[in-house]
């Protein structure tokens, strides 16, 4: 199937595939256990049954959504070796201590309480239960942390001394953690996976209010997304800006690719809105542009100088076009986000927010717009910090495991062949769940539903231990 | 000298890992390879359900093994995974199938026998390529410099098949006597008549194993045959009949608890062998503990927060573990 490619070349797609399925669930798993967790404190703290409806109806769907982020995520902490041998060896005393932590202080406390929260609440009682809510929406966002600091000392190396036999060896752990691009990095991404779910919730509300308006749950989960948005899309626009500037800090040649910027300019570079990047001519066809604007919002001064990709070694150049095109869908998603937000906060001014049915139709058409602008923004990060794996210091080409292309090939194929069936078959029985009415789940009180089970605990009924049984 | 004794320290944390693993998600595949010895639906709900509330905190003990040996040791790590690559990766994706089996399998009913169909390949598969990687570690790996310097196929041999039969059938035996611990009646007796094939299964092939690991090297052979190391190494071979006595001692009187704790020492005796034949190597037969170890300020680092973590996660996992205490009742399911 792969006949003819390089080894380097399938393993960077087989890390890029994986990887790429794995980050869609967690970005909707962080932000759906902290919103299961609001849900879940209003309950207590109003006795509003809607919030508990509301939490039962998303806590099935969290569940099948973790079990294929944990499945996923699995996969990812032995890639590191399999593909990328040379970089794990070289990287590891600094990158995998991390991970480790990730592990022992992230997922195994996620894996402890998600039993209890599933199912625990009649085992427990409201308090513990709470708590464990609240323990597992925490681990989901510590996870997050350390990867990111993971992945944000890739792009940025700091703290650090070579060896020997090359391996970056530990200086000082603080900076390694909070290197330069890592809070940036962190406060985006979060926000990313908030404002992914609420855009789930929020078209899972509106699909619901399209079919029956007077639906006290779907009302609920629709403003409740609504507001969400109004508070999210803005910040994480700010955010972006800031992440933007940060990167013309460290990484130069990735924000030329971002930009367009083929050529430099003395005074003033503009704001490409749109062009087609010709690699061969180096030079960006049918551009659109708003002259000087790209330097005001890199560098706050329209006539600051800009240096071009002209400046930079052809061999330490990123692709351009797949850069240029990403930061593009990302952005332009960044925005129709918040045309979506300010619509609905004007409707809500207006008090028709449950009536407005062309701002719930356009809701549901933004639902999946979340994972793709997720996509698009690690798409943009990943590929123009090529060709290094350590921005500056590794390249990718020198960053390979010593294994055979047919190796690769035949692995790429069964991962692409497993993931389309496997994941396929859960979207699908997500947006089933998704399609159900909140009512129609209450009213069945789960009976035919079938238990959840991803390390939950069993509804099963377990009768009191004899005394023989340790286990 | 510092540093010397971080890494022992580090790789009994790495093996306590593995052993954890083994010892946790071993009676969890075992479950998974029992499931075509049944086709009643009711029964394999009940199966599952005896795990469901902790297979994945028992699967993250693997996660721990590979990010903590790319932490601490990341040059065996880079080493052993393109080695083993088809193997792991084979094993990374039956795991994928096993995990959202537990899922989906409640999510549909048309498509049930399918997931279930998963549930048993990805168990199956999971525990052959466990074994077969143990395998081809003991058997050995080559190293030129710092990377792996075989071809893509070199896992396979007589030997590392034996292991990783040796591996499923042990863990099928792990699962049959979990089972008939947790389960009651007419499914407990069913659990109970398979524990025997598997048990007596399990003991011919570790025997079988035992017998060929000392010839594959004169290291290991030293180890288990010439005085005095011998007279230590001695122990295992005692205690384990001890333990094999037990299990079927047990099985015969009907016991619950026994066969399935006796069961696991055969596994934790097993695993202290392989530990007596390794040692002080990392990667047989020239990657040393020390030599694979990562820099000190590393080690160090990543000890501090193991020492407060790890036992925090056993205190909250066997909390998990006691709050299922007993039996499953399948009579008060609610599907
Ligand atoms: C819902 C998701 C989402 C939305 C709406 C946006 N982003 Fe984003 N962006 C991400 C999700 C994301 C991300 C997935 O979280 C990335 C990938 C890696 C990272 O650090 O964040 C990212 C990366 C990323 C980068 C690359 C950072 C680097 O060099 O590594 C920049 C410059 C921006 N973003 C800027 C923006 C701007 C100006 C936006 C304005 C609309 C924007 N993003 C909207
Ligand atoms: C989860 C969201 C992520 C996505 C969607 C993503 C996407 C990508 C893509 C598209 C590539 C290929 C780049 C190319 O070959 O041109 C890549 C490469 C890579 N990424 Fe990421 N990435 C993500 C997170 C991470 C994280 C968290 C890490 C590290 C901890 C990481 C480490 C790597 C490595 C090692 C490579 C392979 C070497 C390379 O091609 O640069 N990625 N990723
Ligand atoms: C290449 C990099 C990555 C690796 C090696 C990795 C590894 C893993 C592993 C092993 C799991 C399963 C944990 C378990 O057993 O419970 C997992 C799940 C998870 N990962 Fe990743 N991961 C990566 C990228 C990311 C990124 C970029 C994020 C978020 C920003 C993330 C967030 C999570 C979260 C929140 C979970 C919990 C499961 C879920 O929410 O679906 N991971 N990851």
């Amino acid at each position: 199937m792969f006949d003819g490619f390089s080894a380097e070349l399938l393993a960077r797609f087989q890390f890029a595939f994986t990887v790429s399925f794995h980050i869609i669930f967690p970005a909707f798993s962080i932000g759906l256990a902290s919103y299961l967790a609001v849900l879940n404190a209003l309950w207590l703290k109003t006795g509003n049954e809607t919030y508990k409806v509301l939490f039962e109806y998303w806590k099935k769907i969290f569940a099948v959504a973790f079990a294929m982020g944990v499945v996923s995520g699995i996969v990812m902490s032995y890639q590191f070796g399999t593909n990328w041998s040379v970089f794990s060896d070289l990287a590891g005393p600094v990158i995998g201590p991390l991970m480790a932590y990730e592990v022992l202080s992230a997922f195994f406390l996620e894996a402890g309480f998600l039993g209890i929260m599933l199912f625990g609440r009649e085992r427990v009682g409201p308090g513990l239960h709470m708590l464990a809510t609240a323990v597992v929406a925490f681990g989901t966002l510590l996870s997050a942390t350390w990867i990111l600091s993971v992945n944000s000392w890739m792009h940025t190396p700091a703290g650090f001394s070579i060896n020997e036999v090359g391996q970056f060896v530990p200086e000082d752990w603080w900076a390694i953690v909070f290197n330069p691009s890592f809070p940036y990095r962190l406060v985006h991404m979060v926000l990313a996976a908030y404002l992914t779910t609420a855009l789930v919730v929020g078209a899972v509300g509106a699909l619901h209010l399209l079919r029956d308006r007077y639906d006290m749950a779907s009302r609920k989960m629709f403003s409740m997304a609504m507001w969400m948005l109004i508070v999210t899309t803005p910040l994480q626009i700010v955010a972006g800006d800031f992440h933007g500037i940060n990167t013309l800090e460290h990484q130069p040649a990735k924000i030329m690719a971002m930009e367009g910027h083929y050529k430099s300019y003395e005074d003033g570079a503009p704001l490409y809105l749109f062009g087609i990047p010709n690699a061969e001519e180096k030079r960006l066809d049918y551009a659109v542009a708003i002259p000087k604007l790209g330097s005001f919002i890199l560098k706050h001064d329209f006539n600051a100088p800009m240096p071009g990709l002209d400046t930079i070694p052809d061999d330490e150049e990123p692709p351009v076009a797949i850069v240029f095109f990403s930061f593009r869908i990302m952005v332009g998603l960044g925005f129709a986000m918040l045309g979506l937000a300010g619509w609905a906060l004007v409707q809500r001014l207006r008090g028709r927010i449950y009536e407005a049915t062309w701002l719930h139709r356009a809701a549901v058409v933004m639902g999946p717009t979340g994972f793709i602008a997720v996509l698009a923004g690690w798409v943009t990060t990943e590929v123009g910090r090529q060709p290094y794996t350590v921005y500056g210091l590794m390249r990718t080409s020198d960053s390979l495991s010593p294994i055979e292309a047919p190796a690769v090939a035949a692995s790429l194929t069964a991962f692409i062949i497993v993931y389309f069936f496997v994941f396929g078959a859960g979207t699908y029985y997500l947006l089933r769940m998704m399609y159900k009415p909140v009512k129609e789940i209450s009213k069945k009180a789960f009976r035919d539903e079938g238990p959840i089970r991803t390390s939950g605990i069993t509804p099963i009924a377990q009768r009191l231990p004899r005394d023989e049984e340790t286990a | 000298m510092f540093g010397f004794e971080l890494s022992f320290i580090w790789a009994g944390i790495i093996a306590f890992a593995v052993l954890t693993y083994v010892v946790l998600d071993g009676f969890d595949l075992g479950i998974g390879l029992l499931f075509p010895l049944t086709d009643d639906e009711e029964e394999r709900s009940v199966m599952m359900n005896s795990v469901s509330p902790v297979w994945d905190g028992n699967e993250t003990w693997l996660v721990l093994g590979g990010g903590g040996l790319f932490a601490v040791f990341p040059l065996a790590y880079a080493i052993v995974m393109p080695a083993l690559y088809m193997p792991i990766i084979l094993m990374l994706l039956a795991l994928v199938f096993r995990g959202v089996a537990f899922e989906y399998r409640w999510r549909t009913e048309r498509w049930k026998p399918l997931w279930d169909m998963a549930f048993f390949g990805g168990s199956l598969t999971a525990a052959m390529c466990q074994g077969i990687a143990l395998g081809a570690l003991v058997q050995g790996i080559e190293i030129e410099g710092r990377a792996y310097a075989g071809g893509w196929w070199d896992w396979l041999t007589p030997f590392s098949v034996l292991c990783g039969v040796a591996v499923t059938i042990g863990y099928a035996m792990l699962g049959a006597t979990w089972l008939n611990m947790k389960l009651e009646g007419r499914i407990q007796r069913h659990m109970h008549s398979l524990a025997w094939p598997f048990a007596i299964g399990t003991v011919i092939c570790m025997g079988a194993v035992s017998i060929w690991t000392p010839f594959l090297d004169s290291v290991y052979f030293s180890r288990w045959f010439s005085w005095p190391q011998a007279a230590w190494s001695a122990v295992v071979p005692v205690l384990l009949a001890g333990a094999v006595a037990g299990l079927f001692f047990g099985l015969r009187k009907k016991q619950e608890v026994r066969p399935f704790l006796c069961a696991q020492a055969l596994f934790v005796l097993g695993f202290i062998g392989i530990g007596i034949s390794f040692y002080p190597m990392m990667v047989p037969p020239s990657l040393s503990i020390v030599d694979a170890a990562a820099p000190d300020e590393s080690l160090r680092f990543a000890l501090v927060g193991t020492v407060v973590l790890v036992p925090m996660i056993l205190i909250y996992t066997a909390y998990a573990y006691w709050v299922f205490r007993g039996k499953v009742d399948p009579a008060e399911g609610y599907h």
